[in-house]
């Protein structure tokens, strides 16, 4: 098939951008949507023109580095897949597509569609973590047992890949869902216990000082989430925050 | 240079814990004053940093992803094994490392396996601490499965998605000490040499992918978690932006490199669709757990099959060849990896493989579906004769198991896998070759380390599932931290190394000329043209199977490549700004040397063991021939071109398990 690609071009953070216009021709129905990029990309390059540049690694859906909004969506038009795992299946021939980067204050344009998301790393080295030294001689792994279901959920909030797909798609650019689902995974455990109160406190104070906006509860982010990570992440933390606030 | 392994002395169980006991410690006021560098993020890179960052060092680490997060390592599906013996199933120390030995086709060092089966259980301990969610049994306790080549059920897991909770668990550790200032990390770094002083690495040099910036980082030791080198096939599982990079110029500098010829290429993996694939995906070694392969026997059904008269439900139980079940009875479809695979070879070279391309056959589930269905209307007393009754619950147990490698296949074949057999075929996956390493993880470079994928040490010539995971855990959290103690203990007087030596001058010279060089060839070709010739070469040549005739053509082909590269390649754009095409070329030159002294190393390697499969060395059956005078490891030094490479050897000896035919019928 033959398809209109309309893609933002950036040069660096400091210019200003633009959409340009491409087209492509004899797209397989089999192709990711990645590899159709690769074969705009291997175009441009074989016409010395600077080929797109966008952010990919693991091209199956769980490094989270993949970062497209493509047809006003994050990710494409299906639900709970990243945009490597879209196929050109999914389009029509003589479809014109929107490609541009996450837009989000706190996610600047490095070059084209790729942002800088150091700011989920900053807010997750804020709390994200349980601090226990690496010894050898922690307790057996067996000594505490945890409810299956808990540790179902626990596993379900961190299956999040980090994408950023959440951000990209709230209209308040919220990162709620993102940190939600880190608290989570710790408050459902009988070892993010110790340290709950210090963690969602310091999580969410980072997560304001990277300039992320509020929840209003429309729920985008939970239908634009590969991983489907739910809302309920969202409700769990709001209740840690209170729990922690309340105890100063 | 005669290599010294290093091995402690004394019986088996208690080298390590004699080792730990010998070696030099630094105290925790002197780790202050003490700088090490890791490049690489994935679990071994991450969770090397986090440890020594805790024990007090000052860490820089490196990776060329955004983000730590995002290595490799958390790709992989299936699992990890710890010998815990929870399920009481005869597991043991001794047990893990006679498998590991064994499924390596003995070509591993004995005193590095039993040491990773000894830390194993550790690892497990260890991630739970830091919130590790591993799967469950509803009794609260952890759960295991099975893997290929053991007779046990070691394996614990967190649904397909293990790499990903594992290394989000070193990622958190590592996380605790940026924020603590221990660790400083480089994003979007990649480094492109080791900078070698008096002798002793010293440093890096880093290039900044986002700015295009050289520059110049020191430390008193240079650890390398860099991974593996499968990109070389171009198609593989790995992520676009693995390479061999950091271990190539660490080959360059001084470091040995080993087996480089020994290769791993997973049984299930989804099939090639087109020339516009630019990468594989793998299908989790657990779905062997509970799905069965087979082919038609009959050509006919083969026939009808691809033409699509006939799907493959509706063709009869006695139709079937279950070819590992037939020729496998007792490890059945859980044979090691490299048996599978070539028996998959076998069935489609002889034209039995089941899609258009003819390199797929069928991994089925329906047999499981059915079986647990049943068992399910059981436990809730339910009727076990309604069959949709015992499809919807056989269903939802398998897609409680495996429900996002379903989904994923489902994606991309556009095929419901609970409804139709998967269809799968071999591909890249890792590599068990990588730099040579002594019993403290050093290469052949004073104060260069090397750890998890990026060195060759435990797998011998194949590597068993969910070890992978293992390994790299255990060099970041158990072993290094201790063995580069040692080595750092006669550093505490050194202070900072400075980076204005004539040393770091030479190193960054050199890696501005290079990229000059890239940057300024114009050429006509893009890089991956270069990339994907280099993957056709490797995959037809050095792939599953290999003889001497193509391995020479391999060498002289790859050689030839790599000087019209060098003539013909072009890279837009400039190296001041984000330039991918620069970075890819980079790599893929280092591939096209890599690839020959690969080919190289097969050449010499007149055996069959494990991954490495030579068509004149077979047994009667179409099983590996290893040859006893073999039984060494190859460690190769640079000598200005890969055709001219030293090789030396290191004797494996095997004291502790007999060397034996390696059978799994």
């Amino acid at each position: 098939m033959n398809l209109k690609l309309k893609i933002w071009r950036q040069k660096n953070d400091s210019e200003k951008g633009r959409m340009v216009d491409y087209d492509v021709t004899d797209v397989s129905p089999d192709m990711s949507f990645l590899e159709m990029l690769d074969v705009l990309n291997q175009e441009l390059i074989e016409k010395q023109e600077e080929p797109v540049a966008f952010d990919h690694d693991c091209r199956e859906g769980i490094c989270g580095t993949c970062s497209l909004y493509i047809n006003g969506r994050a990710h494409g038009p299906q639900t709970k897949i990243t945009a490597c795992q879209l196929h050109m299946r999914s389009f029509n021939d003589g479809d014109t597509i929107y490609i541009e980067p996450w837009r989000a204050k706190a996610f600047p344009v490095v070059k084209d569609l790729i942002v800088d998301r150091t700011a989920f790393d900053r807010i997750q080295q804020a709390g994200g973590f349980i601090s226990v030294n690496t010894s050898g001689n922690t307790q057996d792994a067996n000594a505490i047992p945890i409810e299956k279901e808990h540790a179902d959920k626990a596993f379900d909030a961190a299956t999040c890949i980090g994408c950023g797909a959440c951000v990209a798609t709230c209209k308040n650019s919220s990162a709620m869902l993102f940190v939600g689902a880190k608290v989570s995974q710790f408050a459902l455990l009988p070892q993010g216990q110790v340290e709950a109160t210090d963690r969602v406190l310091n999580m969410v104070k980072q997560m304001d000082e990277e300039g992320f906006g509020n929840c209003t509860n429309t729920g985008a982010c939970e239908v634009e989430c590969p991983k489907g990570i739910s809302l309920e992440n969202i409700a769990r933390m709001n209740q840690e925050y209170l729990k922690a606030s309340l105890k100063g | 240079m005669a290599l010294d392994s290093k091995i402690p002395k004394g019986p088996l169980a208690e080298k390590w814990t004699n080792h730990k006991n010998e070696i030099n410690l630094v105290n925790p006021a002197n780790k202050r004053l003490i700088d090490v560098i890791i490049v690489g993020t994935g679990l071994a890179g991450g969770s090397a940093a986090a440890t020594l960052a805790e024990l007090g060092y000052n860490v820089k680490a490196f990776c060329f992803q955004d983000s730590p997060r995002r290595a490799h390592s958390i790709a992989a599906q299936g699992g990890i094994n710890a010998a815990k013996n929870y399920q009481g199933d005869g597991d043991s120390t001794y047990r893990l490392f006679y498998d590991t030995v064994k499924g390596g086709d003995y070509r591993s060092r004995e005193a590095n396996v039993y040491r990773l089966a000894e830390v194993s259980t550790n690892i497990i301990d260890q991630c739970v601490a830091q919130g590790v969610p591993f799967a469950r049994e509803y009794g609260g306790l952890l759960d295991n499965r099975s893997f290929g080549g053991v007779l046990v059920s070691r394996t614990f897991y967190a649904k397909g998605q293990t790499g990903q909770q594992l290394l989000l668990g070193a990622y958190s550790a590592m996380n605790r000490q940026i924020g603590r200032g221990k660790i400083k990390m480089y994003t979007r770094h990649e480094m492109l040499d080791v900078v070698i002083v008096d002798g002793k690495a010293r440093g890096i040099i880093a290039r900044d992918l986002v700015t295009g910036e050289i520059e110049r980082h020191s430390a008193h030791a240079v650890v390398l978690g860099t991974g593996g080198y499968g990109n070389a096939f171009y198609l593989s599982t790995y992520a676009m932006g693995s390479n061999v990079t950091a271990a190539w110029k660490a080959h360059k500098r001084g470091a040995f490199f080993a087996n480089p010829c020994y290769t791993q290429i997973h049984p299930t993996c989804i099939p090639v669709s087109g020339d516009h694939q630019s990468k594989l995906t793998l299908m989790s070694e657990s779905l062997r757990n509970d799905g069965r392969i087979w082919v038609p026997k009959h050509m006919k059904d083969v026939e009808a099959i691809r033409n699509g008269s006939l799907k493959p439900t509706q063709l009869a139980e006695e139709d079937r060849d279950y070819y590992l079940e037939r020729r496998y009875p007792a490890f059945g479809n859980l044979v090691p990896r490299d048996v599978a695979s070539r028996a998959a070879k076998e069935r489609c070279d002889a034209g039995y493989g089941v899609n258009q391309t003819g390199e797929a056959v069928y991994l089925d589930f329906s047999a499981a579906i059915e079986r647990y269905g049943k068992e399910q209307a059981h436990v809730k007393g339910l009727n076990e004769n309604d069959n949709a009754l015992v499809q919807k619950l056989g269903k939802e147990v398998i897609a409680n198991k495996y429900g996002n490698l379903f989904q994923m296949y489902e994606k991309i074949v556009d095929q419901n896998p609970y409804e139709t057999p998967m269809m799968i075929y071999p591909a890249v996956h890792y590599t068990m070759g990588g730099l040579w390493v002594d019993y403290n993880l050093m290469t052949t470079v004073p104060g260069l380390y090397a750890i998890g994928e990026a060195n060759f040490s435990d797998h011998g010539a194949n590597r068993l599932g969910a070890s992978a995971l293992m390994q790299g855990l255990a060099d970041g959290y158990f072993v290094l931290p201790y063995t580069i103690g040692d080595y750092l203990a006669h550093d505490i007087r050194t202070g900072t190394i400075p980076t204005n030596s004539p040393e770091f001058d030479e190193a960054e010279k050199k890696v501005r000329n290079d990229i000059d060089k890239l940057v300024n060839n114009q050429g006509t070709k893009s890089v991956d043209h270069f990339h994907k010739r280099l993957g056709k070469i490797m995959w037809n040549k050095c792939g599953m199977a290999r003889n001497a005739e193509d391995l020479k053509s391999a060498i002289t082909e790859i050689a030839e490549l790599r000087a019209e590269f060098y003539k013909d390649v072009y890279v837009p754009g400039t190296e001041n700004e984000y330039n991918e095409e620069l970075a890819k070329a980079g790599r893929v030159a280092d591939f096209l040397e890599l690839g020959e002294l690969f080919a190289k190393d097969a050449l010499e390697r007149e055996e069959s063991a494990g991954g490495h499969f030579r068509e004149e060395y077979q047994t009667e059956s179409g099983e590996a021939l290893r040859k006893p005078e073999y039984q060494y490891v190859s460690a190769w030094e640079y000598k200005g071109q890969p055709s001219e490479a030293i090789h030396h050897k290191e004797q494996l000896t095997y004291e502790n398990i007999e060397v034996k035919e390696r059978s799994y019928k």
